[in-house]
């Protein structure tokens, strides 16, 4: 099943602020003139926000903060982020499959952009509501 | 320079606790734009079975990537971090961080491979609270570039 399309914009403000919470003081996510020097083609978001706002997506599909059990991903391509008031987004699309385990689903997850993939093998197990009258999730 | 292959399966000593404060998961949720009152109001996180306010997925990363310097940093290992790219990131999760837990990491070289000049080591950080109980196991692939 298709789920709907969820969009992010990440602005440098942004990445300034992922960079405090998390802790990732990398320069190539602050600094156009070290991220240029290494080659990139300027400041770059953190691959771990983009995986963050992947999986804002994903609990927002399942429903639920705690729903998820399982989430990875491939980095394949940097989120380029100009030095504007809008920045650049980030578009999330899944698709939802049963799983061999009752209550759990898997979301097969694709993010770009401008058009392009900048995650590969992008994943997510979450639990699913169960129907009244079965047994609980733990255990 | 090639890294040393006999490192994998090698574990290093629990990293110091990591307490995770409520502001810091608010903080966090913030910063990403998590606005679900799970991530920010203790109540809403009890409605759900949890003692405090429930991290987004990916904020173990806050203590793994900490804890990880173990290894990136052991010059016995040899990373070149000033070549490493983030290659792969996964989480396998018995149960959300939670405000209150106080955490500990066990980082184990899981893999070490080499292709095309460039070296790839899989790193796996098993997370539990202090008192033994498990909570999320953490893996990332490290891409060291080789040198040209």
């Amino acid at each position: 099943m298709e789920l709907p399309t969820q969009t992010f914009r990440v602005t440098r403000a942004d990445l300034i602020r992922y960079a405090g919470a998390s802790g990732d003081f990398n320069p190539i996510h602050w600094s156009d003139r070290f991220a240029t020097t290494v080659g990139l083609p300027g400041v770059i978001a953190h691959g771990m926000l983009t995986m963050a706002l992947v999986g804002r997506a994903v609990t927002t599909w399942a429903g639920a903060a705690d729903a998820v059990v399982d989430y990875g991903v491939r980095f394949t391509r940097p989120v380029v982020v100009p030095d504007d008031d809008s920045g650049t987004e980030i578009v999330v699309n899944a698709v939802a499959r049963e799983t061999a385990e009752a209550g759990l689903t898997r979301l097969d997850i694709t993010a770009t952009c401008n058009g392009e993939k900048v995650l590969a093998q992008a994943r997510a197990t979450v639990r699913t509501p169960l129907p009244t009258g079965v047994a609980g999730r733990e255990g | 320079m090639s890294l040393d292959h006999s490192f994998v399966g090698r574990s290093y000593p629990p990293t110091a606790p990591y307490q995770v404060g409520r502001e810091k998961i608010r903080e966090f949720a913030t910063a990403i734009g998590a606005t679900d009152p799970a991530h920010h109001d203790p109540e809403a996180a009890r409605a759900l079975g949890h003692p405090d306010v429930v991290a987004p997925p990916t904020f173990p990363m806050v203590l793994t990537m900490a804890a990880n310097r173990q290894m990136i940093e052991d010059p016995a290992l040899g990373i070149d971090y000033s070549r490493v790219v983030h290659g792969d990131q996964r989480f396998a999760y018995t149960r959300p961080v939670v405000a209150g837990d106080e955490l500990v990491c066990v980082n184990t070289v899981e893999d070490i491979t080499s292709r095309g000049g460039h070296d790839f080591v899989t790193t796996r950080t098993e997370v539990s609270t202090v008192t033994g109980e498990p909570v999320v196991t953490a893996w990332m692939k490290l891409v060291v570039r080789g040198e040209n």
